[in-house]
């Protein structure tokens, strides 16, 4: 971060930006060195604000109509499709902005784990995100119930229920979180103000990613340090700022066509179905992107375990820049690496699969070598690739990503310095 | 670029067959042609015209439909009766109102702003007349049945005799579409049941069809609305993505690098 000798040109903008440094935060944004070679990847993340923003505002619009009550809120979620103006719209914006959200966060995360952006110097940003991403699912699912439809108040029961698990105070808990002796208005009430609360929590901490991304920079698809600002680098505008812009209008037009033509594809039909505690139904299934870590609670026998092994398993990506002890960052220089991070994927994948069926018969035996996979890859396979792995030779700046014998090494070498 | 379209066109395929797997497990759902799917889908308004006839005639007698006003009747991108019409049909219904002055209920003419009058007062009391079970409120009963339009359309029609190894307690009538097969409704439809005003043939397809057209509506009661406004928004979507992907080639085209 060079950029803290800007000085604005007006005498104006002079006098404000001595008292607060707005404008020189502004001109850090814009003049932020990027590195030159990033993909399409990397485009998560702008589209992944704009995900944000979109719920906090149509969420904010919604609000103004919704009634937070057990004996209200179906109808009222009614009212909003039918009676508002374009209240249709503002509701399946915000109801499959969830899912876009998700899709987009998973594609950042994998991102992430492909091209070892987790990996120092990186990684209160990583840890950051990870919870965001617990939040998010927090918010998903207390947002899910507000409508207050069968698989609302079912949904709300069977996780609500998990922290029954916990020992001796595991009932008490559970009467706390409810309110009541069971899924009721006051849970209802409480879910409202916390799905309420948590976006702007992860507005902040939204902040604190970027900040700590601006501290590093951005890494790259090769995943080697670079000079900044450099020959590898570009400025953030309007290099970065068009490219994030063409991604994110790809994205919206998936999203619209979600939003326009499939609006109830990715929820649940007995959400259209008022609540009512009398009758359970068949099948109680998360939304979709909850599914691979509903395969993992189900797939452990023992109630108490199974919470465990699902906390464990989003709880152990935290730890992940000290589980993986390879000193490469990119996966284009690992090649056992690539092969297994393209079977975790598959593998979560599976999990998400069988996470929408039945938890018996074959699924539950896919559900268990999946999840015990899942396991092995973060606690075994990612720790010993890092002393085992044959890593392929990694180029030292991005101008020069083609590296064969020591020549070329040497030619890189003395590009560098003339950078310098 | 191409990693981008690959990416986008699996995961839609993915979450979409995911979907699909929910309501794939039944059996299939006979098929006919609605006019409301598609891009460009809208309402048949004779159809829904014919369908609100038979709900009212059949249906609306053990199911409610709560969230629908008469006023709705009326509105563009429905069945589009005239105000006059629509005034008549609110009118032909008895509304609870009050209280009044001296603290007492009366009954009056429905009105446009009135909800549909609902058969039954409560819960309890549509079980007890329909021995136990519940007729659900139609209001958006499409969207709440996986298979949705089609599920509705050939349970209608998929009244049959029983399989000689099935018993069917009284009042339990089998059903090739329903869930177990059992259902406590009995088939509603009958040819030639309601005489249709514009002198189509009220068979039982027809007629299915009609209803099952007129819950998509009550459902989805701006639907078209969507339909344009999505297209519209994704034409414009896509010219916008086209005129930023050159703007970005030509930034680009100042540093060596591949957008």
């Amino acid at each position: 971060m060079s950029d803290h000798d800007y000085r604005p040109k007006s005498k104006v903008g002079q006098w404000f930006n001595d008292r607060l440094p707005l404008l020189t935060l502004a001109n850090h944004l814009t003049d932020y060195p990027t590195p030159k070679n990033l993909n399409y990847w990397w485009t998560f993340g702008g589209i992944l604000t704009f995900c944000l923003i979109t719920q906090i505002v149509t969420g904010l619009t919604l609000a103004m109509h919704y009634i937070a009550h057990a004996d209200m809120a179906f109808e009222s979620v009614e009212h909003i499709m039918r009676d508002v103006n374009y209240g249709w719209l503002i509701r399946y914006i915000h109801a499959n902005g969830a899912s876009m959200f998700f899709l987009a966060v998973y594609i950042h995360i994998f991102r992430s784990l492909f091209y070892g952006s987790y990996k120092s110097p990186r990684e209160i940003i990583w840890i950051l995100g990870i919870i965001i991403y617990l939040l998010m699912m927090a918010a998903a699912f207390m947002g899910y119930v507000l409508p207050w439809g069968q698989m609302s108040f079912w949904g709300a029961t069977v996780i609500t229920n998990l922290f029954s698990a916990i020992p001796l105070v595991g009932e008490g808990i559970v009467t706390w979180l409810w309110g009541g002796y069971s899924v009721d208005n006051p849970t209802l009430t409480r879910f409202f103000t916390l799905h309420y609360l948590i976006p702007f929590l992860i507005l902040g901490l939204v902040v604190l990613h970027i900040w700590a991304l601006h501290v590093p920079g951005n890494n790259n698809p090769v995943g080697i340090d670079i000079k900044k600002p450099s020959k590898d680098t570009v400025p953030f505008h309007p290099y970065i700022v068009i490219k994030d812009g063409f991604a994110l209008l790809m994205f919206m037009i998936v999203f619209a066509f979600f939003v326009f033509y499939a609006p109830n594809i990715l929820g649940h039909a007995d959400n259209y179905i008022e609540a009512n505690p009398m009758v359970t139904p068949a099948h109680i299934v998360p939304e979709w992107y909850l599914l691979p870590f509903y395969a993992i609670l189900r797939s452990v026998p023992d109630k108490l375990l199974g919470v465990v092994a699902m906390l464990s398993a989003i709880l152990i990506l935290a730890v992940l820049p000290w589980l993986d002890t390879s000193k490469i960052r990119s996966a284009v220089f690992r090649p056992l690496y690539k092969q297994f991070y393209w079977i975790l994927v598959a593998d979560v994948l599976i999990l998400g699969y069988v996470g929408a069926m039945p938890a018996e018969g074959l699924y539950l035996l896919i559900a268990r070598v999946a999840t015990a996979y899942y396991f092995l890859h973060f606690l075994v396979i990612l720790p010993v690739l890092g002393f085992k792995e044959k890593t392929l030779p990694v180029p030292l700046s991005i101008t020069e990503p083609v590296l064969g014998g020591s020549p070329n090494l040497a030619g890189a070498r003395n590009k560098e310095s003339k950078i310098e | 670029m191409k990693n981008l379209f690959k990416l986008f066109s699996i995961i839609i395929l993915i979450i979409t067959s995911h979907s699909y797997s929910f309501a794939a497990e039944k059996v299939e759902y006979l098929k006919t042609d609605w006019s409301f799917k598609g891009l460009f889908g809208k309402f048949d308004r004779a159809s829904l015209q014919r369908g609100y006839q038979v709900y009212t005639e059949v249906c609306a007698s053990c199911h409610s439909m709560k969230y629908l006003s008469y006023r709705n009747l009326a509105e563009p991108g429905g069945p589009e009766f005239s105000e006059a019409q629509a005034k008549a049909i609110a009118a032909s219904f008895e509304v609870t109102d009050g209280p009044n002055s001296d603290g007492e209920m009366f009954t009056r003419p429905g009105k446009l702003s009135d909800k549909f009058v609902m058969p039954y007062d409560n819960v309890k009391a549509a079980q007890a007349a329909n021995g136990g079970a519940y007729p659900p409120d139609m209001s958006v009963l499409v969207k709440a049945r996986g298979g949705g339009v089609d599920y509705i359309y050939s349970l209608l029609q998929g009244y049959e005799e029983a399989p000689s190894n099935v018993s069917l307690d009284d009042g339990v009538y089998y059903n090739k579409y329903m869930y177990g097969n059992k259902i406590r409704m009995a088939a509603p439809l009958s040819d030639g049941l309601v005489e249709y005003g514009d002198g189509t043939n009220a068979t039982v397809e027809q007629m299915s069809k009609d209803v099952t057209t007129f819950l998509m509506w009550s459902a989805e009661p701006h639907l078209e609305s969507r339909h344009q406004m999505g297209f519209k928004a994704i034409v414009y979507l896509i010219i916008l993505t086209v005129l930023v992907y050159f703007s970005m080639k030509r930034i680009w085209s100042r540093v060596e690098s591949e957008v």
